[in-house]
């Protein structure tokens, strides 16, 4: 479904604030795959997240969903192949427009704007449905602003928009992180079950071990721009967190650096 | 003062679409945009050139529509095509257009007194003009006013909305939002040229110099807007816009007939902007000091 091949991104080259943030990385993904992935601070997670989006375009290497090269094409025109979910609540939504009118955007992603009535009435319908199903109350507010939203009930309607109709693959950049760790816990269980229903390719950074060992089929580590450790199903699920710090420590011949990951 | 009511108010309409333009941007894109400056004297001198040489106001207004449309293409080429910062794109083509309209005019005024112009058309119906002032204000503000409401509700324009909000949203959404901010500030200078074109013709003449002072007038009107009249939906605040406009126009008549002199009325309306645009500090720092009482 997702072929990473051997990509490189150097930010700041030649300057004293040169980053290899990512060195002749590689991945597979295979359809329905819900990888979960972590690393310390720089390791490349984001890095790798944002290559896939096409916020900025990589050094070298191929990029490749579903047999379409993207490597490319802008971060606008993948947008018909991928679903995103920020770390940031506020990033994935218009604060200004209504819940209904940010699922309608969300409903055409990737398919190029008409002059056609941007929310038709039965659309509205479905939302409510949709909406429903999060569970937060937010179906009896669809003419609301996303600006009044928590930013538990944002990330979940981000969520929802990403997810709105089906994805090829979808990118989740630590989208729990800026949540408390109830609500935190909610965008996570309801991640597992959009993600299960429909079969989502899924690649989901998290800060949490305890989270990337409970979520997904498959788990990898990177280190300095490279997949460090990659687990598939069955080894991850005899993983533990010491297990996992163990390995880390002999691969990359140095300790976690990273208070935060430790913590979960 | 009766005598003001009905000028004011239909001063106020054809100004009201210049508000639009800059609401458009202002607020609807988050982008300042200068560009307006330009734009405003270009609708009233490719009007102008055109009724001079006879032709038709309708065809007149249109040209002029298209011109603005063009300048504001240019602003939004610099801004997302050559990465120049949205203000700066905005002076840059407010500059250049300076130049322009000396071109399309070919002196610096150009005296419309004696040439049909939309007003004139109207009054041969046995309108007077200020009656035929209303009538073009009124109409066009409802014309441009549903066109912009059905517009802003089309996926496009739900796109053109999303941009000014969240860019990095609606990119996730696959939207190119070079094209968006590109489209929006075409459309902003098309209805600030078509104010334009009117205004020249309501006041007779075309002017290089007329377009000094547009973005402030247009942020006046954005602002007294929707202070006074809401901002709780897209309609609302359309609505708000309008007549913000128009009450501005009545702030500045009743001043004038209080005695201020006319050549203050710029400094008058930077101070009106000014306060507005501090008003939510002020607000905040009075709650403020009532809660630590």
């Amino acid at each position: 479904m997702l072929t990473v091949e051997n990509i490189s991104k150097t930010f700041h080259p030649g300057t004293i604030n040169e980053k290899k943030a990512l060195q002749d990385l590689s991945l597979t993904l295979e359809i329905g795959d819900f990888v979960t992935v972590i690393g310390g601070n720089g390791a490349g997670k984001s890095t790798l997240m944002n290559s896939i989006a096409g916020v900025f375009p990589v050094d070298q290497g191929r990029i490749v969903i579903d047999g379409n090269d993207i490597t490319k094409q802008p971060e606008h025109k993948r947008a018909k192949y991928i679903g995103r979910v920020f770390q940031d609540p506020m990033l994935g939504t218009a604060a200004g427009m209504m819940i209904e009118e940010n699922l309608a955007i969300a409903a055409r992603r990737g398919k190029s704007p008409t002059f056609a009535w941007g929310l038709r009435n039965e659309e509205r319908e479905q939302f409510r449905i949709l909406l429903q199903e999060l569970d937060l109350g937010l179906e009896n507010r669809l003419t609301d602003r996303v600006g009044l939203l928590s930013g538990g009930q944002r990330q979940a309607l981000t969520l929802l928009m990403a997810t709105i109709n089906q994805p090829q693959l979808l990118l989740l950049d630590e989208h729990t992180a800026a949540l408390d760790p109830k609500t935190a816990d909610k965008v996570l269980s309801l991640t597992q079950t959009i993600v299960t229903r429909h079969h989502l390719t899924t690649l989901m950074i998290t800060h949490n071990m305890r989270d990337a060992l409970r979520f997904g089929n498959r788990l990898i580590m990177l280190h300095n721009g490279k997949v460090l450790l990659d687990f598939d199903r069955f080894e991850k699920e005899k993983l533990t967190i010491p297990d996992l710090l163990a390995m880390f420590e002999k691969a990359s011949g140095s300790e976690l650096d990273n208070d935060r990951m430790l913590l979960g | 003062m009766i005598d003001l009511i009905m000028p004011t108010l239909s001063q106020g309409l054809l100004w009201a679409l210049m508000a639009l333009g800059v609401y458009l941007t202002y607020r609807v894109l988050d982008i300042a945009d200068l560009t307006v400056e330009g734009s405003f004297p270009l609708g009233a001198a490719v009007a102008a050139a055109i009724l001079v040489e006879g032709g038709s106001p309708f065809v007149a207004v249109l040209i002029a529509a298209i011109a603005g449309a063009l300048a504001g293409v240019v602003t939004g080429v610099l801004h997302t095509k050559l990465k120049i910062p949205a203000l700066l794109a905005g002076i840059l083509t407010m500059i250049a257009l300076y130049s322009v309209n000396l071109r399309v005019m070919g002196k610096a005024n150009l005296s419309l007194l004696r040439v049909d112009t939309i007003f004139s058309l109207i009054r041969d119906y046995g309108f007077t003009n200020v009656q035929a002032i209303l009538i073009v204000g009124v109409v066009s503000t409802l014309f441009f006013g549903f066109l912009m409401y059905w517009f802003f509700g089309t996926e496009i324009g739900a796109a053109i909305r999303a941009t000014g909000f969240n860019q990095q949203m609606i990119r996730a959404q696959g939207i190119d939002t070079d094209v968006t901010i590109i489209l929006g500030l075409l459309l902003s200078n098309a209805l600030v040229a078509v104010s334009g074109a009117l205004i020249g013709q309501s006041s007779g003449f075309a002017d290089v110099g007329m377009g000094t002072g547009t973005i402030v007038i247009g942020l006046a009107s954005v602002i007294i807007g929707e202070v006074l009249f809401g901002t709780k939906s897209f309609k609302n605040c359309l609505v708000s816009v309008v007549l913000g406009s128009v009450v501005y126009r009545f702030v500045i008549a009743i001043v004038l007939q209080l005695g201020m002199p006319p050549n203050d009325l710029k400094l008058f309306t930077s101070v009106l902007v000014v306060l507005a645009l501090s008003m939510p500090l002020f607000k905040a720092r009075f709650r403020s000091r009532k809660v630590a009482k």
